[in-house]
């Protein structure tokens, strides 16, 4: 806490105010970061004001930044925070690129308007998408900066440098804040302008690659951190949501709340009409308070028509899979190379094996929330949100009002890993308070409820296969992959075209378009349809990335097992980086040689088929490119597990990741993602999984979904290559080689292959008395 | 109307008695920064103390806090400054945060009981705290940090 801040808390002691008012009085002194700008001081409310920054004679070069005359820095950010303490890494590029003095620097986390452009944070995009529009907007503040400072210091602009917010000519400076004070720069530049302007070479970075605090760490250890969940306005009502059988087609019979009315606080209940169709059947409960929503939701008994999905499982949505992979026709082709066809029928042998991957939640630990009310003529809603762009026009057409009329104001994310993507949440909230004349109204999901209808990720089941002559050389590679398609499902616009032409879900495909050089490649992407009709497929974390590879890097150890080859060498020989694995500028800069770079320096530091382990332990291993073939962040991972031969029970001892994602801008940030990322690839690997059941999850809460926790974590060594190439996404690659790696861990160690995920004690045992004693 | 002291304040609720704690606290005290997670006391992000001892206040009826004295995070140190705090600012513990004031307050009534803990005990008292992030890790460090730092004060105090 800061000298101001404790100042402040005195007084609001003194004063016999709590705590949460400091807090919120001290986001606009002293706090390193704002949201929408200073929030209201007044004893009740929680909630972003909105009043205009930069204002009060601030410089504003570009729409990202301003430089206030006292000095201080603003850099708006419109990336959502959700534990990746985005603002920072990105402010770090402005202020580097800028010479600011970083503890000048603020960060203001925005709500919507159209001067942004597009908001959305996911893919492990922020940081690669807004490296060079912030480095242009650093430079351009630069350059007025050390023009204006030029003018007063009665030199040329080119006798003088900008160092640590000040503009220095010889012995003599003078400071950002007294630049703007003086001389009152307007100058602005547009988007062209800035592209022009020269930026720093890497050798004189002050601040990206340097260690930094993240600015919004503190207010999340004092309470003080305001999330979605927790805003409040004056008149607030409370709902939640009595959810229908089925995602989709239900349809409300009758309601009955003679019981609801018992309970003290319950107000009415609301049969949502919903005209964007993204809640159909959803009946909301409205209460003074919210335990009494809860209650009164419990006690509502409301009789629907389910819809057709109302039988689906799991087990069905998978097998609809299998078949669409056994059709020659259907999907869309991502690579479709020529001589594929070929390679295969003229093929001495093919091998081929068939994953699955189970239904996984994405258990944010904040319940999906939204605040909604109509103020001065526009629609407000509070919430914390991925993907704003996409679901400002949902709730629009929701609403039935213009886009203009709609604002989405700005909170931290209790947790993103893309369920809020997907903003569903927030069209209810906004429905109940349109039923109520715009009153301000609090939706918020129990645990069950958010499980119920969580957008969560798709069950997949994926095919590859190898063309082998009789040399036993790789002639041709197909992989099919069936899976529900978040991005057909919410945001059809942006899926991308395939080599056919056809629009495909690059987040149900990416991860099997790898650089290994197997000849003529078919990489097929199936819309498992059943799965869309029976759940919203949602995205999570690494989205495809997360589970391609559980597909592919299995494949190629079990390939090289049966070959006679080890393993890690066969990868290393297929990683050529020819023809379209060479990469290029510059975003895959050497393409397939960094790919091969991670996986040796890895094998290096684990001691892959050196280390003498004991019995029923080993070393399985995995490599590739993190999230997209177009951001490459070129990953190899290793893991030691043990298989208790008479539980079943994998563990696993120790991860190793060595990661290539260019430039690290923020190197504790990047590590602690890439240790969230190992240890969500490790649930997902063993600890936790779902079922579909009669057309929902099985799994309604803790009880029986039991992601990772403390006592299960392994020890972890994780290293990143040093390189000055453009910086790619770290948010999802800790991910991705995980799984893969634990498999072919367990056939190292005891000789089972396994081919569905989360790996099962039960599937282990199985394994183990299937296999011929030997 | 139901009594209790929080962070060192006398307050009154008027709720049914079956409110759970939680919801009293965020939402009639406007303490937000005990947060709900699971709703059955299984993640631990509610946690909070209650006569010193932690306590999951979404299933904490509030009659049953009837004259006890009771912690938030925001009451755990005037400034924000106990070691735990400090320490998982040095450790750059939390990620998304929301539930690291349930980490915070387990982590404190763990060091009262386990001044030097080991990885064992640590697991076996934060093993009930989830932390979607995984910032497991660092939880466990900033732990011992604190413990280190607390052995310290207590050793020149």
């Amino acid at each position: 806490m800061g000298k101001l801040e404790r100042i402040a808390a005195r007084q609001d002691r003194a004063a016999g105010r709590g705590p949460t008012r400091r807090g919120v009085l001290l986001t606009g002194l002293g706090s390193a970061f704002m949201f929408g700008f200073a929030r209201e001081a007044s004893a009740a409310q929680t909630f972003p004001q909105n009043s205009s920054l930069p204002g009060n004679g601030a410089f504003e070069p570009t729409v990202w930044c301003s430089i206030g005359p006292d000095g201080v820095v603003n850099v708006n950010i419109i990336r959502a925070e959700m534990g990746q303490h985005i603002g920072t890494a990105l402010a770090r590029i402005i202020a580097d690129e800028m010479e600011a003095d970083w503890d000048k620097v603020r960060i203001t986390y925005v709500d919507t308007d159209p001067k942004w452009g597009l908001m959305v944070t996911g893919g492990s995009w922020s940081v690669w998408m807004t490296w060079d529009v912030f480095r242009q907007a650093g430079a351009a503040a630069r350059t007025v900066l050390v023009e204006e400072g030029a003018k007063l210091l009665g030199t040329s602009a080119a006798s003088c440098v900008a160092r640590n917010g000040r503009v220095v000519a010889g012995n003599r400076s003078v400071s950002f804040g007294d630049i703007v004070s003086h001389a009152r720069p307007t100058r602005s530049f547009t988007p062209d302008e800035m592209a022009k302007l020269p930026l720093k070479p890497h050798s004189e970075r002050r601040l990206i690659g340097k260690e930094v605090r993240a600015l919004d760490i503190p207010a999340k250890t004092d309470g003080t951190a305001i999330y979605g969940i927790d805003a409040k306005l004056d008149g607030m009502v409370y709902a939640r949501p009595k959810l229908p059988p089925t995602r989709y087609g239900s349809k409300v019979v009758s309601v009955d709340d003679s019981e609801a009315k018992k309970i003290k606080g319950y107000l009415r209940y609301i049969v949502l009409e919903d005209p964007s169709e993204t809640v159909p059947g959803w009946v909301a409960v409205i209460a003074s308070t919210y335990p009494a929503a809860i209650r009164a939701t419990d006690a509502l008994k409301v009789t629907w028509t389910p819809g057709k999905t109302a039988n689906v499982s799991e087990k069905d949505i998978l097998e609809h899979g299998r078949k669409q992979i056994a059709e020659k026709t259907g999907g869309t082709c991502v690579f479709n190379d020529d001589g594929v066809d070929a390679a295969f029928s003229s093929a001495k042998q093919v091998f081929e094996r068939t994953y699955t991957c189970a239904s996984v939640l994405h258990y944010q630990l904040e319940p999906m929330n939204a605040l909604a009310r109509l103020q001065d003529g526009k629609w407000e809603i509070h919430c914390g949100n991925q993907w704003q762009s996409l679901f400002l026009p949902v709730i629009a057409k929701a609403l039935q009002v213009k886009e203009s009329d709609v604002i989405m104001r700005s909170y931290l994310l209790g947790g993103g890993f893309g369920r809020r993507l997907n903003g569903d949440y927030a069209v209810p909230a906004a429905l109940i308070s349109k039923a109520l004349d715009g009153k301000p109204v609090k939706l918020i999901l129990t645990r069950s409820d958010d499980m119920q209808f969580d957008s969560f990720r798709s069950p997949s089941i994926q095919t590859v296969r190898v063309a082998l002559d009789d040399q036993k050389n790789l002639k041709g590679w197909q992989h099919h992959a069936s899976a529900g398609w978040p991005t057909r499902v919410m945001a059809a616009a942006f899926m991308e075209k395939g080599a056919d032409g056809k629009p495909y879900d690059q987040f149900a495909i990416a991860g099997a378009d790898h650089w290994y050089d197997v000849g003529p490649m078919r990489v097929r992407a199936l819309d498992n349809d059943l799965a869309d009709a029976t759940f919203r497929p949602g995205w999570l974390r690494s989205v495809s990335s997360g589970w391609t590879p559980w597909a592919h890097e299995a494949f190629l150890d079990e390939l090289a097992h049966d070959l006679g080859h080890d393993p890690v060498e066969f990868r290393l020989s297929l990683l050529t980086a020819k023809g379209r694995n060479a990469g290029k500028a510059p975003d895959s800069v050497g393409g397939a040689t960094r790919q091969a770079n991670v996986l040796k320096r890895l094998v290096e530091k684990c001691g892959y088929g050196k280390a003498q382990l004991p019995p029923d332990t080993a070393i399985g291993i995995a490599t590739t490119f993190g999230q997209e073939r177009a951001m490459p962040t070129w990953t190899a991972g290793a893991v030691q597990v043990h298989v208790d031969r008479k539980t079943g029970a994998v563990t696993c001892q120790k991860i190793w990741l060595v990661l290539d994602a260019g430039t690290i801008v923020d190197p504790d940030g990047a590590m602690a993602q890439t240790e969230g990322g190992a240890l969500w690839g490790l649930s997902m690997a063993l600890f936790e999984n779902t079922e579909i059941e009669n057309g929902t999850v099985r799994d309604r809460n803790l009880n029986t979904y039991t992601p990772l926790r403390i006592t299960d974590i392994p020890e972890m060594d994780i290293e990143f290559v040093d390189s000055t190439e453009k910086p790619m996404g770290l948010g999802e690659p800790g991910v991705t080689t995980i799984g893969a790696a634990i498999a072919n861990g367990v056939f190292n160690a005891v000789g089972v292959r396994l081919r569905h995920q989360p790996i099962r004690p039960a599937d282990v045992l199985k394994g183990l008395s299937e296999k011929k004693p030997a | 109307m139901i009594k209790f002291k929080l962070n060192g304040r006398d307050v009154s609720v008027d709720v049914p008695e079956d409110t759970p704690l939680l919801w009293a606290l965020r939402d009639e005290l406007d303490q937000t920064g005990t947060k709900f997670g699971c709703g059955v006391g299984q993640c631990g992000a509610c946690t909070v103390h209650v006569g010193g001892r932690a306590t999951r206040s979404c299933i904490t009826p509030v009659s049953s806090v009837e004259g006890a004295e009771i912690t938030t995070i925001e009451g755990l140190h005037p400034e924000g400054e106990h070691p735990v705090q400090v320490a998982w600012r040095d450790i750059q513990v939390p990620q998304c945060g929301y539930c690291q004031s349930g980490q915070i307050m387990q982590a404190v009534s763990l060091l009262k009981d386990y001044p030097d803990p080991t990885d064992e005990e640590i697991d076996g008292v934060m093993g009930g705290s989830l932390c979607r992030c995984m910032t497991y890790v660092r939880i466990r460090k900033a732990i011992k940090k604190a413990a280190a730092a607390m052995r310290e004060e207590k050793s020149n105090g």
